[in-house]
């Protein structure tokens, strides 16, 4: 099969998103990057268990009395929800149905900014509350893992977007489609690590 | 190097009679162990040489069997063999027999070099000594005895010596390499370790140990040198109490180059450098090495000869000695004449005689 | 589009090889990198050896020591060694697997110029104020603790040239994994394969963590982050960990495809099949997965406990066994064999006593309690070089022989070849064995001088002596290369005549799509099956068709230097120059603008129609 070739619901293959060598290629090679990426954020992880609430004196701000479980709950459920909305973005392209995957991506791009949003605003309370960057070990291993998964989102709200606009007017083919699915298996993998990152920092920071 | 070069011939001679005999300076040399952690050690670095021997002796013999055995002698396609599971299990088990042998003194050895449980006991009797290090210096603290020298850390034979170590700038290492293997030393923790000092190998080796700092620290990494003066109990006993007895800087007669020398001290190098013993500020504090018995010591800046033409040239200037120091530029510069008396001063600075 | 071989000027060679996607190019491009940066990191070891040749020596002075040995390591391991057998990889990879190219061809060529650019930067450091001088493990307390620029050049220079890494390691594997020729299954891949695909995923789970702990150091020593300033709460041994989770397996990065560069060796000049091949392919899988389990025995001196320590101390030993298998079924594939001892072969069979020296070695290091006294001496150096100079860089010479015809399209001179074999033979053991000693002496390793009367001066001189005997083999290495490069005798397929592997069945070099017909692999040594039968060359698994190939590109070369333009403004933003941080944003987007390029310019490639391959007859599959 061809990948500029024209389709129609019928033609559609099942597996549109590895039915050339080239997108058996990229769904492979992409999966192998998570798997990077997995030992990347894992990295990050350790870095902050081992330096949580490591702050120079005990007045600084530790864990427990910064995080907000509301505030969290609402961005972890925009993200979750986003995920969601991908699922049924690629349903939809399975089924070559463009204009209902693009309805559905153009949802998840917007839930992904309305978690980045979320974000900032929790980023700037925590600075008022002395909590920043360079005020302590903590501060530094909160940011950098967090904020690791924040960049992650804004990278891929800003391909998403891309993918919207460049293909708006040419409709599915076996070019972009596994283009499409690569998105979402990276949509997918920064939701999954988000679990983890309110489970560890948030949940147990609660905790104490 | 002209010279050098005449003398290459006879140090390959030499050499190779030195790798054969195979020991290094018995002041500085694992090979040469001096005392029970060492010797642990060393017991382990020959039984792992051993196996290893003869693991290469068995690798040799195929290796040679092939070489002349094998040659390409006419176009004939040897058979193609695809293997052979009874070599190969073979050449699995007995390393793995090998490595058991091996591994079961290492694990044990391991956890008895690690045990430092006598000095953390309360009241315990046990002589501690709390290495600090510094960019190129080592400062050795007595917390029981409430003493404190640098540069030459003094100690007792025959009985176990546990150090604290901690770093105050950068990581180093502390290794007295004759009297066993080395520990971190760490700016994050505290890393606790012991030593012995065997008195007859301390005997042969001069009574001084040489001792370094083994990890990259900077640019006079290779000049952050100590020693070690390993004496008799009783004479480390006497050490420590004519340390004590210092309790305030001594005075010396009027006039003289020595008190001319002092008060130039006073007014250029106190600031840094104690010349009492005594423990009492925080080891973030003690900003240089401590000078109470600087007239005992062995050697200026833990390298120069210790005399007072090679103090004078370290005072003068130090940066020349031991790049990136911490003492360079941290004082007014001196003529000869103060020079002088700074340097007599300082050889007087003794408590035993 | 096409790249069919005729005389060029010379703007139009260099705008083909900055644009080029050709595995087989990008190979050169590799080889021709990683070569100039082990020149420059030879001439680094040279200055070392001058340094230390005698006692209290001022050939260089302490801080300037520091950089050399610091840069001496990381040019060695990041920029020579590792682009090195990246070159390998590349121009023998996909003809052993028969494919056409990797997987991402384009990716492919934005891993080159990363990796270029990133040892560029970490080189510039010399005329820019001072290069690193932490040492190539830049531990935490001195390297945050260091003043100017050099750490910085370390920090980001390995950061791009870390992801290239990266990305050529996913690359590979998604080549092996989705690009095999029919019937070449997993169990009949050449072991220079195997080992490619082993290290490609070493690269994929040890890279990450190289690059969070160069992130940490970036963000302490750039943008005030306390990650490692003890004051404010942070740790300095988060450093050593990460940066060991990487450097252990870094270690089987380089020594695995040595490996296989030697298996294929042995292979070859012995005209027999490797011994044992399944148990080698197992034996590389389990040092690959070990490889991550050992990290910490770097780190026994510092105060991890006993309990970590022995576990580590164990499995670290484990690691012997299947190294030793390795060992004793290439001594049996030269059994029974009918061994040629050619350039190649030499380095291969002198590699033997050297790695067995260097291994063991390993397992006596491996004894954590004894570990004790080799730790950060010259023991230690003693044996990495043992390993990685006798394993890695005899692997990477004895492959420059034997591939340099697959590779260029002319042989290199044997008689040379064996001269320069002897002379760095002879030199790598006067240098580095009297080391082991130097350090149970009690000398320290990365001293920048030594005092005499500690019984070091012998050794020392000896090991300098050593050092210029290796220096003199690698000139004459390049008096040979360019010698035969002038005369420029063309060879046939299979120059060795003892080719077992699909890349012996093309011509030298391959034609830019390597194989006019897929070939149909029938067993393992594929090629070696049809010659035994009486064939000539493979036989094909599809009928002759069109050929999709990727078009060229400049864009990895302009993504690649982006960056290297944004990691100005990185590490000048600290002097708050009012220029770092426009620059920082300019080169940025340079780097995403080429990729926005890339995603919204649809790039199908092109065809090489069925035609115009008939016309080259003498080209492609058949002989």
């Amino acid at each position: 099969m061809q990948a500029e070739e024209k389709f129609t619901y019928e033609t559609w293959p099942a597996e549109p998103e590895r039915s050339t060598l080239e997108s058996k290629n990229k769904f492979l090679g992409f999966w192998l990057f998570l798997g990077g990426e997995t030992v990347l954020f894992a990295s990050l992880f350790a870095t902050y268990i081992a330096l949580k609430d490591k702050v120079p004196n005990p007045s600084m701000p530790h864990a427990k009395d910064l995080f907000e479980l509301p505030l969290t709950f609402v961005a972890t459920i925009l993200l979750l929800t986003s995920s969601l909305t991908s699922v049924y973005a690629i349903y939809h392209m399975k089924n070559f149905a463009f204009k209902k995957m693009m309805l559905w991506f153009g949802i998840t791009a917007l839930l992904g900014a309305g978690f980045l949003a979320s974000e900032i605003y929790e980023f700037t309370k925590y600075v008022h509350e002395h909590h920043t960057f360079t005020s302590s070990a903590f501060g530094s291993a909160f940011y950098t893992l967090v904020g690791f998964h924040g960049g992650h989102v804004a990278f891929g709200l800003l391909w998403c977007l891309t993918l919207m606009i460049r293909n708006a007017k040419r409709g599915l083919n076996l070019y972009n489609a596994p283009k499409f699915y690569v998105f979402s298996l990276y949509w997918h993998f920064i939701d999954v690590v988000w679990v983890f990152i309110f489970t560890v920092v948030y949940l147990m920071g609660m905790v104490g | 190097m002209k010279r050098l070069a005449n003398w290459r011939l006879i140090s390959l001679f030499a050499i190779l009679a030195l790798v054969l005999s195979g020991c290094g300076e018995p002041f500085l040399s694992t090979l040469q162990p001096a005392g029970e952690v060492a010797d642990m050690q060393f017991n382990l670095m020959k039984l792992s040489t051993y196996i290893m021997i003869g693991v290469i002796l068995v690798v040799t013999i195929i290796f040679i069997i092939v070489f002349f055995r094998f040659r390409r002698k006419d176009d004939t396609i040897p058979e193609q063999v695809e293997g052979s599971h009874k070599l190969e299990i073979l050449w699995t088990v007995i390393p793995i027999l090998l490595l058991l042998i091996l591994a079961v003194p290492t694990v044990t050895t391991t956890f008895k070099l690690a045990d430092v449980s006598a000095a953390d006991k309360k009241d315990s009797k046990a002589l501690v000594i709390n290495v600090r290090a510094h960019l190129y210096w080592w400062d050795f603290e007595y917390p029981n005895q409430k003493i404190v020298t640098s540069q030459e850390l003094v100690v007792p034979t025959n009985q176990k010596v546990y150090f604290n170590l901690k770093a105050m700038d950068v990581k180093h290492a502390f290794w007295i390499p004759a009297v066993g293997g080395k520990m971190d030393v760490n700016t994050d923790n505290v890393n606790k370790f012991w030593l012995e000092f065997d008195g007859k190998k301390a005997k042969e080796a001069g009574n001084l140990f040489y001792g370094k700092c083994a990890e990259l620290c900077g640019p006079s990494h290779g000049l952050m040198d100590f020693k070690v003066k390993a004496v008799s109990k009783d004479q480390f006993d006497a050490w420590v109490k004519s340390m004590q007895s210092v309790t305030a800087p001594q005075k010396a007669p009027d006039g003289s180059l020595v008190a001319q020398g002092q008060a130039i001290f006073n007014q250029s190098c106190i600031g840094c450098h104690a010349v009492t013993p005594s423990n009492k500020l925080p080891d973030t504090a003690r900003l240089a090495p401590n000078l109470t018995n600087f007239g005992d010591r062995s050697r200026i800046a833990g390298i120069l000869d210790h005399n007072e033409k090679d103090l004078k040239n370290w005072i003068r200037n130090p940066e020349k000695y031991k790049p990136g120091n911490m003492m360079a530029g941290k004082y007014p510069k001196m003529n000869e004449q103060e020079l002088d008396a700074l340097a007599a001063y300082l050889m007087s600075l003794k408590v035993q005689q | 589009m096409s790249t069919y071989t005729q005389k060029k000027g010379f703007g139009a060679t260099l705008w083909d090889y900055l644009t080029t996607v050709d595995h087989k190019k990008i190979a050169i491009l590799y080889f021709i990198a990683g070569g100039f940066f082990f020149l420059v990191g030879g001439i680094e070891a040279i200055f070392i050896r001058i340094q230390l040749a005698v006692p209290n020596n001022d050939f260089v002075s302490a801080g300037v020591y520091n950089e050399i040995m610091t840069m001496h390591g990381t040019t060695m391991i990041f920029l020579a060694a590792m682009p090195l057998i990246f070159a390998f990889m590349n121009a023998v990879m996909p003809l052993q697997i028969g494919a056409r190219d990797v997987a991402f061809p384009f990716v492919n060529a934005i891993s080159f110029w990363m990796f270029f650019f990133g040892g560029v930067f970490l080189n510039l450091g010399w005329f820019l104020g001072g290069a690193p001088d932490a040492g190539w493990t830049n531990y935490a307390s001195l390297a945050t603790h260091s003043k100017g620029h050099g750490v910085d050049f370390y920090v980001i220079g390995l950061q791009i040239s870390g992801f290239g890494t990266l990305m050529g390691g996913i690359n590979f594997l998604a080549t092996i994994i989705n690009m095999r020729a029919p019937g070449m299954t997993y169990m009949r891949m050449p072991l220079f394969t195997w080992t490619t695909f082993v290290t490609s995923a070493l690269i994929l789970f040890a890279f990450p963590p190289l690059t969070v702990g160069l992130f940490l150091m970036m963000f302490d020593r750039m943008f005030g982050a306390k990650f490692f300033e003890v004051a404010m709460g942070g740790n300095t041994v988060i450093w050593e960990h990460l940066f060991w989770i990487f450097g252990h397996p870094e270690v089987y990065i380089l020594i695995l495809p040595a490996f296989g560069i030697f298996s294929e060796t042995f292979a070859i000049f012995s005209r027999k099949r490797l011994f044992g091949y399944s148990s080698m392919v197992f034996a590389t899988v389990l040092i690959g997965f070990l490889g991550f389990m050992v990290w910490a025995h770097h780190m026994f001196t510092d105060g991890l406990g006993p309990v970590a320590n022995a576990i580590f101390a164990v499995a670290t030993m484990a690691i012997g066994v299947p190294t030793g298998i390795k060992i004793f079924n290439w001594l049996f594939t030269m059994w029974g064999g009918s061994v040629k001892f050619t350039t190649p072969m030499h380095y291969a069979f002198a590699f033997i006593p050297s790695f067995v020296i260097g291994g063991v070695t390993g397992v006596m290091l491996a004894s954590a309690a004894a570990d004790y006294q080799y730790h950060d001496t010259y023991f230690v150096v003693a044996h990495f070089h043992y390993v990685i100079v006798g394993g890695v860089v005899f692997a990477l010479l004895c492959g420059t022989h034997l591939y340099w015809p697959k590779m260029f399209g002319t042989m290199l001179n044997e008689t040379l070849g064996k001269i320069t074999f002897w002379l760095f033979f002879i030199g790598f053991h006067l240098t580095f064995f009297i080391q082991h000693f130097l350090g149970l002496w009690g000398m320290p390793r990365r001293v920048f001088t030594y005092l005499p009367g500690q019984g070091l001066n012998n050794g020392n001189l000896i090991s300098s002596i050593g050092a210029a005997f290796m220096a003199v083999a690698v000139l004459i290495l390049l008096l040979n290369v360019i010698i035969t490069s002038v005369k420029n005798e063309k060879v046939g397929n299979d120059p060795w005549g003892d080719g077992r592997t699909l890349e012996w069945s093309v011509s030298s070099p391959p034609p830019f799509y390597n194989f006019k017909q897929l070939p149909l692999v029938r067993g393992l040594d594929a090629y070696w099956l049809e010659k035994m039968e009486g064939k000539t060359g493979m036989t094909p698994a599809e009928p002759l068709g069109d050929i999709h190939m990727p078009n060229s590109s400049i864009l990895p070369f302009i993504m690649a230097f982006g960056l290297f333009i944004a990691a100005f403004g990185v590490m000048y933003h600290v002097n708050d120059k009012p220029w770092a941080l426009p620059v920082m944003i300019i080169g940025l987007l340079i780097t995403l603008g080429s990729m926005l390029i890339r995603s919204v310019k649809d790039d199908h490639g092109f065809h090489i129609h069925k035609e115009d391959l008939i016309d080259n007859n003498n080209k492609g599959v058949k002989a």
